[in-house]
């Protein structure tokens, strides 16, 4: 039987730099796939006296997210955090992501996605956000990629599964506990 | 204003031309003067739409783009050059990587001079017939003698390959079967299948599918009715393509399958997904009928057409996000003689040369090589690339969904070889006369 790499967990330190080996994207270098699979992560200061535009955002997803739960399938996520940091009197926005498709090959469907699930209006708040960002779409990148922080260590403990797998596995889990049902 | 101006802009991607020979040059300025004169001399030769319709007696159509160190040799100034998208800026050859144009297919190998900054412009000409084509040539090569100054770094000629029943390439596919609708343009052409693209996804200027028009490049007069195109000279490997498919069909029949299952159409254009057994002609010649499917709801786990097959990964229509966004216009046409079935194959170049017409290089055509293309892990396929377009080199596998059990054929060969590409910008006419006006400032704010 193949080895199963999702049962052996792992970490793997990156250097500092986020990549190995510098490879160009369409927009800048490729983050490579870790065992926390792929990940984003946007870090950038808050306009001062704007946090509460990041509690209504979070209200608004909440909402949108319970009346279409697929609303942001195609990112193909795991997980999402949205952090608010305090630092010396001033508040820093992360935004972290960890999910499976190269977000350097989907970075403008990405975008899209985030003009429609509203994400703008809390990046509207952040310092340097480019003011013509609807209608200059490589000035919304360029942002992005600016506050991309790359990790520098990422651990799995079920390394390199995709979201996909793992909901065919729960889904093989609920048949057979439903087959056995049906046996009794 | 929001109204296409179908008048200011170039025929070649409003309209097909029945054009079935074309002449590809390769211009270079050596003085700005002699480029200003060059081009001066032939903005009443080059068409909008209306010169393609059945009203227009013309036998020739002539389009002209241009290279970023183009726009510089004929002296666009520097905040104009700078406020054009990086990626026209860097050309194709200097993105190839990030295209996955690589090994064989490398900028290095190019012919024609392709990958050099020395490439300024491209004169397109499409002709009624070869009669017509070396006419144009005689006449342009007598014009460039008399300016003196501009010179043709490399040309190429194509003409269909006859019997002209229906266009096709030189494996034997049926071709120019997508040509997405484009808002304003095609508004009479309803098809249930597929709503229109706003224009602004293939022409600067116009709102597109964001809902906003987005910045372009400046003067408003220079980029207004322009698009860019992506340039791809592709050599097809026929005799590899045919012992391929002797290799892995015992049958002419089999063969045929897997012809099909490569393309995600039989060679007479019929989809597989409407098809998934049996060769319908008929249906591969219904202009409305041969794209009315979807993927999602009629071929999800690609039991007819194969998800990695070409024409699924160039457009997979309801399977991905965003379509409207990475929709394309193509152009172009087959060079090289031929080559009849059962000869072997004779070492001479031939295959498509083509365009692929958008308003966004890195959202559109870059996309599409990068991830489309080239992306080994598209649609989880995890080893495979375009089996046409992809570059090949042995190492990657071709996946056919197959009930019970999926075949997998280890090692696809190169079918094709790029021979050169390039980006250009293809402006609109009355940016034709400001370039050849020498830029003046006094436009600037038009």
């Amino acid at each position: 039987m193949a080895d199963n790499t999702w049962e052996h967990p792992a970490a793997m330190a990156i250097p500092k730099e986020g990549y190995f080996k510098l490879e160009q994207g369409r927009y800048g270098p490729v983050f490579p796939r870790t065992p926390a699979c792929y990940g984003f992560s946007i870090f950038a200061k808050v306009i001062p006296g704007k946090e509460a535009a990041f509690y209504e955002h979070a209200n608004e997803m909440e909402a949108a997210i319970a009346g279409t739960p697929d609303y942001l399938a195609a990112l193909k996520l795991h997980y999402l955090r949205w952090l608010l940091i305090p630092v010396k009197g001033e508040t820093y926005f992360m935004y972290q992501g960890i999910f499976d498709t190269d977000f350097d090959k989907y970075t403008e469907d990405a975008v899209s996605l985030f003009n429609n699930i509203g994400l703008h209006t809390v990046f509207e708040n952040l310092e340097g956000f480019p003011k013509d960002w609807k209608t200059n779409p490589a000035a919304f990148i360029k942002f992005v990629r600016d506050h991309q922080l790359p990790s520098f260590l990422e651990y799995g403990e079920y390394p390199y599964v995709s979201a996909d797998e793992i909901k065919k596995a729960l889904k093989v889990k609920a048949s057979l506990s439903n087959m056995l049902d049906q046996m009794q | 204003m929001n109204t296409l101006e179908t008048n200011d802009i170039q025929h070649f991607l409003l309209a097909r031309t029945p054009a079935l020979a074309a002449r590809y040059e390769f211009l270079t300025f050596r003085e700005p003067a002699a480029g200003l004169t060059w081009l001066s001399g032939l903005i009443d030769k080059v068409g909008t739409a209306a010169s393609v319709g059945s009203h227009s007696p013309d036998a020739r159509w002539v389009t002209l783009a241009f290279t970023w160190n183009g726009l510089r040799a004929l002296g666009l100034d520097e905040d104009s050059l700078n406020s054009f998208p990086d990626e026209f800026k860097q050309g194709m050859a200097a993105r190839a990587e990030i295209l996955g144009i690589t090994g064989a297919n490398h900028p290095r190998h190019w012919l024609g001079s392709l990958a050099s900054s020395e490439v300024h412009a491209i004169a397109i000409l499409f002709a009624r017939d070869v009669t017509e084509r070396e006419r144009c040539r005689a006449e342009h090569a007598r014009y460039l003698d008399e300016i003196k100054g501009v010179d043709v770094i490399s040309s190429l000629d194509l003409e269909a390959i006859l019997p002209f029943k229906y266009p096709r390439e030189h494996f034997g596919y049926r071709d120019r079967l997508s040509h997405p609708l484009i808002e304003g343009v095609d508004a009479g052409a309803t098809c249930g299948w597929e709503k229109p693209t706003k224009a602004g996804e293939f022409f600067v200027g116009y709102v597109d599918e964001s809902g906003y028009v987005p910045v372009a490049p400046q003067p408003d007069i220079l980029s207004r009715n322009g698009s860019y195109i992506a340039y791809l000279r592709m050599e097809e490997h026929v005799g590899t393509f045919r012992e391929f498919l002797r290799q892995n069909g015992k049958t002419p029949e089999e063969q045929e399958l897997v012809a099909a299952k490569l393309m995600g159409r039989w060679r007479s254009g019929a989809p597989l997904t409407l098809c998934p057994h049996k060769d319908n002609p008929e249906l591969g010649a219904d202009a409305q009928r041969t794209n009315d499917f979807d993927y999602g709801k009629m071929d999800p786990y690609g039991y007819g057409c194969p998800v990695g097959s070409h024409m699924r990964r160039m457009n997979p229509r309801d399977t991905a996000e965003s379509m409207e966004r990475h929709k394309m216009i193509r152009r172009g046409g087959t060079y090289g003689p031929e080559l009849p079935e059962g000869v072997p194959d004779d070492g001479i170049e031939r295959g498509i040369a083509a365009f692929v017409g958008c308003a966004s290089l890195v959202r559109q055509f870059e996309f599409a090589m990068n991830v489309w293309t080239n992306d080994p892990n598209f649609k989880e396929l995890g080893n495979e690339r375009d089996p046409f377009v992809g570059t090949q080199d042995g190492t990657f596998d071709y996946t056919i969904p197959k009930r019970p059990i999926k075949r997998k054929i280890k090692g696809l060969p190169a079918f094709t070889t790029i021979r050169g590409g390039a980006y250009f910008f293809l402006p609109g006419i009355r940016a034709l006369r400001f370039l050849a006006a020498g830029c003046p400032a006094s436009q600037h704010s038009s």
